[in-house]
């Protein structure tokens, strides 16, 4: 009964999304208010009927109703509760159901958190997300059904992939797709501004927020798959440039060109061509990435579909939003011209730049994730493109990068010139040379990459500095240093706070891409083994049975010296229900290394291969992406974007006010 | 500098970084690709020697020996046609299995053992890695074609 209820509720919030996407944009080019207004209940309305619809399917997977497709081939009465909630998208049809679900929760804000933009704009916004809406629902209905009965029912279900059981799948899938999903907002305020012809200052500002929260979702979605790779899959990489990292990666770099090129946009008024191109790439990409990971043409833990007509279909979706959009785009981006001139020694000229690298850094990952499948599908061999080949481009591509994002804050807006910047800047950059080649001899660790690495982040460390320092000077009208640091506004923090995590992550990847050490081993009870001055004390193996699966234990005492500093136990568990045999790490994580041990295979003569990892500054990594993340969080919550908002309510008291 | 030429600096300067980056982008690209090769091609000599190239097929029954360390394997790759020996030091995937679909890639050298320096398996019991899946295919189709 459950499951009917909610594909029932699938189908409203279709019809729903049906009248959100035709209504509001009627309403707009006949300028009728009544018809205009449609949109904001009609998704509100669909919003509400995909959350039922989502909960009918969570409820089944909880009361473990196998006599649900979904639910049998997806999760087990003996799964723990969380992944029973979890493993609702730990499949192709649920997965989509909270794509759905995601795109109606960031309409839902649109709707809320648009009441100082004229109806007119809002109508078509919601009109464009209305349309993205029917494409996803119609997509789950006619080929993805979730609610699909399994007739007779089984016994037991066939349990959720091991490798899906973890914390990490509380939290990535939500996030991940939070960010894909939000690009949608940028995508619909970019046509809905195509099509009145109006792209200025005024539509770049209200789109900035909503593309920097986007950002923000995505970047912490990508980095928490990373830091679950790292612990789940046992060898303690980071990144594997694997086609489903890079689908998500992909849209990163776009959004990232995207939030940067709104901001000149929003301030200079140049770029605006660009920047609407951006917006629709952002969005493409992403639905390029839901295509990749979903249809099944790349094999990983993420492609669950092999049904070829699901693929037809994100793909037909996926031709059809960029041939609209391209269109509409050919047809009003002659009008575009003018914008604020600007110098070659300019702000603007530092952002360009910089679009374009992160552009041409999009273009290169996307061509090493594709063509090989364009190779595949003309039957032209198989090839693949691993970490190397990508590795070889990011370092070129992305030293300018993060030189020209550490120069530009640096140069003013419109004009200025070669030689003050060159001496805003010589004092830092050295200091940088020094510091980061010192840092290389000092560990021992002389190549290009490394003394590269270390001086690009130590001069992105010292200017961020040198660039706060300018900033309390400028401001040294107020006396106090807290009421001269109160006076900085937040969007400025976020810009610091995200080009500085950028330098610790640099300081991540590039230690741990240095300094790391490996050693495999074979083990047996009371042997030692070392590793980067570490000592490894193997106390044997214990039988530890959880809930769905079985496991080995392994006791392995870490010592430094002769001081034990913790126990470490590596786990090998057989999931009972598919019979997959799963690694468990087991790391002790600290600020300036990480140890990381996972256990292997069983010799016959009673000992076991255990494999050590020194992985030196690895948690800067994420370390850095969080403060990137941050910095979206301070940018989006700068008072700039609501002042219109709490000048029209002051308005409306003022007026409430007169007329009592 | 008047704006017209500012401006074709401006736009020249674009395009030559540009293409400097696509450059670097094709050549790196170029250099890296690593190519499939199916074990009934390795065994025609179609592969290169001491270049990097992957082979795909399934884990022969009862191939798999340790050597005295524990740490190096060795194991047979086949697309049921042809057999390739190869030879690993590592830990080995989860799902790594005799009678298996399997990837590696490595080198083959002049002893004609394939050096392998990375090998994968699959991500779960439903799937076979798709370039095992081709080569045994090719294998049987080519069977297929002799028999006839």
């Amino acid at each position: 009964m459950i499951p009917e209820l909610g594909h029932f509720a699938l189908v409203l919030a279709l019809v729903l999304a049906l009248v959100q996407a035709v209504v509001p944009l009627v309403g707009a080019s006949r300028n009728r208010l009544a018809l205009m207004a449609v949109g904001r209940p009609a998704a509100q309305g669909q919003f509400f009927f995909v959350v039922v619809a989502y909960v009918c399917l969570t409820i089944a997977f909880v009361q473990s109703d196998f006599s649900l497709q979904l639910a049998a081939t997806n999760s087990h009465s003996a799964t723990p509760l969380i992944y029973k909630i979890t493993g609702v998208w730990g499949n192709h049809e649920g997965s989509l159901l909270l794509w759905a679900m995601s795109l109606a929760l960031w309409t839902v804000a649109v709707t809320v958190f648009s009441r100082h933009l004229p109806e007119a704009f809002v109508a078509r916004v919601l009109g464009v997300l209305g349309w993205v809406s029917v494409g996803f629902i119609s997509f789950l209905l006619v080929t993805s059904n979730p609610f699909e009965r399994l007739l007779p029912a089984v016994a037991e279900g066939r349990d959720l992939n091991p490798l899906l059981q973890d914390p990490g799948m509380i939290i990535h899938p939500p996030l991940l797709y939070m960010g894909y999903v939000g690009f949608s907002v940028a995508f619909a305020f970019a046509i809905a501004a195509l099509l009145t012809g109006r792209l200025d200052a005024a539509w770049a500002r209200w789109s900035r927020p909503w593309t920097t929260v986007a950002w923000v979702f995505l970047t912490a979605g990508i980095a928490v798959g990373s830091g679950w790779a790292y612990y789940e899959l046992g060898w303690g990489g980071w990144w594997f440039w694997d086609p489903v990292e890079n689908a998500s990666f992909i849209p990163w770099l776009v959004g990232t060109a995207l939030m940067h090129s709104l901001a000149v946009t929003e301030k200079r008024g140049a770029f605006r061509s660009w920047t609407v191109l951006l917006a629709i790439g952002a969005f493409s990409l992403a639905l390029l990435g839901t295509f990749l990971v979903r249809s099944g043409v790349i094999t990983s833990v993420h492609a669950f579909a092999t049904d070829p007509k699901r693929g037809l279909y994100i793909l037909a979706l996926l031709v059809i939003v960029i041939g609209v959009s391209l269109v509409l785009y050919a047809w009003r981006a002659p009008r575009l011209t003018g914008g604020g001139s600007f110098g070659l020694v300019s702000r603007e000229t530092s952002l360009l730049a910089n679009n374009v690298l992160l552009a041409v850094a999009a273009a290169s990952v996307l061509l090493g994730t594709l063509y090989p499948l364009f190779l595949d599908a003309l039957n032209m061999g198989k090839i693949s493109v691993g970490p190397p080949y990508f590795e070889a481009v990011f370092v070129p591509l992305m030293t300018p990068v993060v030189v020209l994002m550490m120069v530009g804050p640096f140069l003013r807006w419109k004009t200025d010139g070669v030689s003050p910047v060159l001496r805003r800047l010589a004092p830092t950059l050295g200091a940088a040379l020094v510091i980061g080649t010192g840092t290389a001899f000092a560990v021992d660790h002389v190549t290009w990459r490394t003394v590269l690495g270390l001086v690009l982040a130590a001069w992105v460390v010292l200017a961020s500095l040198q660039l706060l320092g300018n900033r309390l000077r400028d401001r040294s009208g107020a006396a106090r240093l807290s009421a001269r640091l109160r006076a900085i506004p937040s969007a400025w923090w976020g810009m610091w706070l995200g080009h500085l995590g950028i330098g610790v992550f640099i300081i991540g990847v590039t230690l741990v891409g240095s300094l790391d050490a490996t050693l495999d081993v074979r083990m047996k009870e009371g042997q030692r083994a070392e590793l980067a001055g570490y000592s490894f004390v193997f106390r044997g193996v214990q039988d530890a049975d959880g809930p769905n699966y079985d496991a080995a234990r392994a006791t392995i005492g870490l010592y430094r010296g002769e001081r034990q500093l913790t126990t470490l136990t590596p786990e090998k568990r057989l999931y009972r229900a598919q019979g997959m045999p799963m690694t468990e790490a087991s790391i002790d994580i600290g600020p300036l290394r990480d140890v990381y041990v996972s256990l292997g295979e069983q010799l016959e003569d009673g000992s076991w291969i255990v494999s050590l990892y020194y992985k030196p500054f690895i948690s800067w990594i994420w370390l850095g992406c969080l403060l990137m993340a941050l910095g979206g969080i301070f940018a989006a919550a700068d008072r700039r974007y609501r002042r219109t908002a709490e000048h029209r309510s002051t308005a409306a008291v003022a007026a409430a006010g007169r007329a009592a | 500098m008047k704006p017209r030429s500012k401006r074709l600096m401006l736009v020249g300067g674009g395009v030559a970084l540009l293409v400097a980056a696509i450059a670097l982008v094709l050549s790196a690209f170029q250099q890296n690709l690593v190519f499939f090769h199916t074990p009934t091609e390795v065994a025609e000599g179609k592969a290169p020697l001491g270049k990097t190239f992957r082979v795909g097929g399934m884990v022969e029954d009862g191939s798999i020996r340790r050597a005295g360390d524990g740490l190096t394997v060795s194991f047979a790759i086949t697309d049921t046609a042809k057999v390739i020996p190869v030879s690993y030091k590592g830990t080995l995937p989860d799902l790594f299995k005799e009678g298996k679909g399997a990837v590696v890639q490595g080198r083959l050298e002049a002893d004609g053992v394939f050096h392998a320096t990375e090998v994968l398996a699959k991500h779960d019991e439903n799937y076979m890695p798709p370039e095992a899946a081709h080569a045994v295919e090719q294998a049987s189709k080519a069977a297929e074609t002799l028999s006839q």
